[in-house]
């Protein structure tokens, strides 16, 4: 079931995509008139319940009388707009970002990230194997979650998530600058340390796989993290009765990871540390008490 | 908002620093030491504290000014002032090159060695310290140095600045630098000698037809009766006079275009920002000139201040804005003083503040320094630092006329744009726009750097060729070739030096007026030494928010190494990936900085034959 939000009427503006005349909503983006024209825009950084960040800019297209390329997830429709998504020049920068990103971080869990890497014909390693790489080390400083930040593309879904757009914590944001531009703690202190409230909100919205739970993390290095076997059953949380969804994610009859569905219009797709990580209950079986 | 700040405490020297600039906490919630019994009962702070978070880069200046670097008591005692989180003022920190968070000496020396520096001999006085006083970075006997972009000193290159912090932080230029002065300046910064005055700079002083320049070195910079004494505030007087709309006609009409490099009509953006419905309006004057090569600014702030404040006094009452916002980027220790002195004197004179010359019209101007980053200079990066964020361009739109600074309507103008203003009123916008071409109006100031014997600014009317200006400059006898508009500018040949110095004339010529940025450059220089020193300046100065930008000026950087020593044929293969990377940053960038990263790299390959 999807809630469907009451909002005023909003008027409908006239363009044209790659030629054809199409007509959106007033206030809606070029991705939201490309998705509902049937294109298949590549995004990275855009996320359905945060405000768009427009930082990875692969979804970039060509905006008819525009200098440069505008990226589709925050770019609003206007009226008499002529876009061209699959011009030479939007594929070229789809191409080199994609190199850029796949040359200084590891994609590996980047869910569609090797089919656009085919599509769009990038080859990141043709900046060489001295090419400078994000390089960083897992930190493992909790039981719950591990941050992966060679992973990160630093997209800020994370930061917004954790900050006013969801969480209202502020645990996180982003330090340095430039190349050494990183998502940090307070003084780059452990979690542990920091205002982090283990929420995991933030891992709900990494589109890389950067963040992910312990178990996840665990079972990948332990080679038996197997996505094809697992099966996803969405519930409600038994734990208050705000009535959050949960979307628990089984293998082998384990629970190994909790979502929550961003089209609830409760929670969208928030959840707490308890509805996150708090599921070892359930699988308390006999076998495995002392 | 549900903040968490640590155990750390700050020192009472910390401490004493933010009090200075916040005044004393209200209550425990707000840092103090004791917690009352009323504490215990009310929240306080919170969002009324949260609304001065603009404050955070001045707090972080304060810290930074008296204890030489920032430590987690200091920040985390900041922060709870401002009711910012700690991660969040962690990450504005550690965004700016003139903050450390990591313990050092009291006393840090910036030696530039940017473009104009490098072409007179920076390397040898890096050389020099590297041998005398120890690696750059490394502290040694209350010290530290390190290199640093563009110093905008480049009339007396190289250049260094020292800066020791302290109850009274005192900072000291030393240019032309030895490492000998450099070492002397770093051990007592408060004995080092005096500057040369502004125009110094100014080879042209005296002569006819100067505009922008006329009053430097002819006005005391702390006069404000003697800034009167020449002129002064008469365009303003003629501006009350004129009503808001009729200075914006009389700009519109003398066609004066931004001379901060984008060249956008000046009138056209001063109406669009009166006509917003939405108040308060903004004016933010943009004095971070940190284009390598550029000090056009530095020089008529220093030498001809009060004609800055009037003229931000001007665009603020055309475009109904009642404060403006002085950003000056922070490695201009005395552009700072006469700033402050001139703008503290007009206020206390009624020339500022809420009934300015007695008109009804309330206006005042706060400075804020910048701390070392390039990309604050970008129109939408410097409402960020402002407003106590990174300094990271927004996307746009929407516009800053429209949402600028704190979200509301936004004027933002370069300093050599707002003095122009002054003439057109004056004078009127018909005899201003007699000057120049048909559309590039006035004079232009142009920073003449590197290889030539008379390095400083000059004002040229519109139209005068490059070579006219070498001739001023005293070109060298081997020209290899001149670096137009800065690191995003572009190079020109010594047989294309009749290009008209117009907006549209260096379009044309295939290069760019940018920010006024001439670098000349004879045949001693290595051409792929200075493209390497242009790409790891970009590689220093993207913020990293886009992808683009941040990996594609490593590998940008990286390929220049490669062919550091290479031509032809080996070449060929990176320099086919420079125009893949380089054509993606150019399209795909969020801001200007990526957008032009390119620029002189591509175009000493196209027209100088670098690496051929």
């Amino acid at each position: 079931m999807t809630a469907i939000p009451l909002r005023p009427p909003r008027r409908l503006v006239d363009l044209t995509l790659d030629g054809e005349p199409v007509r959106a909503p007033e206030g809606s983006t070029l991705l939201d008139a490309c998705r509902a024209a049937g294109k298949d825009i590549p995004t990275l950084c855009q996320g359905d319940t945060l405000t768009p960040k427009n930082a990875c800019r692969v979804c970039v297209v060509e905006v008819e009388g525009a200098r440069t390329l505008a990226p589709a997830c925050s770019r609003r429709v206007e009226q008499g707009m002529e876009v061209r998504t699959d011009t030479e020049r939007a594929r070229h920068s789809r191409k080199v970002v994609l190199e850029l990103l796949a040359s200084s971080t590891d994609l590996a869990t980047t869910p569609r990230a090797a089919e656009w890497i085919e599509k769009y014909g990038a080859e990141p390693d043709r900046f060489g194997a001295d090419a400078a790489r994000v390089a960083e080390e897992p930190k493992v400083d909790n039981d719950l979650y591990v941050r992966d930040y060679d992973k990160c593309i630093l997209c800020y879904k994370c930061v917004d998530a954790c900050g006013e757009q969801w969480q209202n914590t502020f645990a996180i944001a982003v330090a340095g600058r430039g190349f050494d531009a990183r998502i940090s703690t307070e003084h780059d202190a452990p979690l542990t340390d920091s205002a982090c409230v283990y929420c995991g909100n933030c891992i709900e919205v990494c589109p890389t796989g950067a963040l992910s739970f312990k178990t996840e993390f665990d079972m990948r290095a332990a080679g038996t993290w197997d996505e094809a076997a697992q099966t996803e059953t969405t519930t409600v949380c038994a734990y208050c009765g705000v009535g959050c969804n949960l979307t628990l994610h089984v293998q082998d009859n384990e629970i190994v990871k909790v979502t929550s569905p961003h089209d609830n219009p409760v929670t969208h797709g928030n959840l707490c540390i308890k509805g996150r990580f708090g599921y070892q209950h359930v699988q308390n079986h006999a076998q495995n008490r002392d | 908002m549900d903040l968490r700040f640590g155990d750390s405490k700050p020192t009472d020297e910390e401490r004493a620093a933010v009090d200075a600039l916040l005044g004393p906490p209200e209550s425990a919630w707000e840092g103090a030491d004791d917690r009352t019994d009323t504490d215990l009962r009310w929240a306080r702070g919170g969002r009324e504290a949260r609304e001065r978070r603009d404050l955070l880069l001045p707090g972080l200046h304060a810290l930074n000014d008296r204890v030489g670097w920032i430590s987690e008591g200091g920040l985390d005692y900041l922060c709870r002032r401002l009711t910012v989180p700690p991660a969040e003022g962690y990450g504005v920190a550690t965004f700016y090159a003139m903050f450390a968070v990591k313990p050092r000496p009291a006393t840090v020396v910036h030696v530039c060695t940017d473009l104009a520096c490098a072409a007179r001999g920076s390397a040898q006085v890096c050389a020099e310290l590297e041998r005398d006083v120890g690696p750059a970075g490394s502290a040694g006997s209350g010290a530290v140095w390190q290199p640093s972009p563009c110093l905008g000193l480049c009339e007396r290159a190289p250049a260094a600045l020292a800066i020791r912090a302290g109850e009274a932080p005192r900072a000291a230029v030393v240019a032309p630098a030895t490492a000998e002065a450099v070492a002397d300046a770093a051990s007592a910064p408060h004995e080092a000698a005096a500057e040369p005055p502004a125009v110094a700079a100014v080879h042209q002083a005296g002569a006819d037809g100067l505009v922008l320049l006329r009053r430097v070195g002819v006005v005391d910079p702390g006069s404000l009766d003697d800034y009167r004494a020449h002129g002064g505030y008469a365009a303003l007087r003629r501006a009350f006079a004129l009503g808001p709309a009729g200075v914006i006609r009389e700009v519109t009409e003398s066609g004066l275009v931004g001379r901060g490099g984008a060249a956008f009509p000046t009138g056209r953006k001063w109406s669009a920002t009166a006509q917003q419905p939405d108040q308060p309006h903004y004016l933010v004057c943009n004095a971070d000139e940190s284009e390598p090569g550029t000090f056009k600014d530095r020089v008529l702030m220093e030498g001809d201040p009060y004609a800055l404040v009037e003229a931000m006094t001007v665009a603020g009452y055309a475009t109904g804005a009642h404060r403006g916002y002085l950003y000056l980027r922070g490695e201009y220790p005395r552009a700072l003083r006469r700033l402050r002195t001139a703008i503290d004197r007009a206020r206390a004179r009624g020339f500022l503040g809420e009934d300015v010359m007695g008109q009804g019209f309330a206006f005042d101007i706060e400075i804020r320094r910048g701390a070392g980053a390039y990309i604050c200079g970008e129109e939408t990066a410097i409402f960020n630092s402002i407003e106590g964020r990174r300094g990271e361009p927004r996307s746009k739109p929407p516009f800053p006329v429209e949402k600028g600074l704190f979200g509301k309507p936004t004027a933002v103008n370069n300093v050599e744009t707002l003095v122009n203003v002054l003439p057109i009123l004056i004078e009127g916008a018909q005899a201003y726009a007699r000057t120049g071409t048909g559309t590039s109006t006035g004079t232009k100031l142009f920073c003449v750097s590197g290889t030539v014997a008379r390095p400083g600014v000059y004002e040229l009317p519109f139209g005068a060729t490059l070579r006219e200006l070498l001739e001023l400059a005293g070109p060298p006898e081997t020209l290899r070739a001149v670096l137009l508009g800065g690191a995003a500018g572009g190079f020109v040949r010594p047989d294309e030096l009749d290009v008209p110095l117009t907006f549209e004339g260096t379009r044309a010529a295939g290069t760019t007026l940018g920010s006024g940025v001439v670098l000349v450059l004879d045949e001693g220089v290595e051409l792929p030494r200075i493209l390497l020193r242009i790409a790891e300046f970009f590689r220093d100065e993207s913020c990293g928010q886009c992808v683009p930008c941040r990996v594609g000026t490593v590998r940008q950087e990286e390929a220049l190494h490669r062919l550091k020593d290479r031509t032809g044929a080996a070449a060929a293969g990176d320099i086919a990936l420079l125009r893949e990377v380089g054509q993606a940053m150019r399209d795909a960038s969020i801001c200007g900085l990526g957008q032009t990263a390119w620029n002189a790299v591509e175009s000493a390959i196209d027209r100088l034959g670098a690496f051929k």
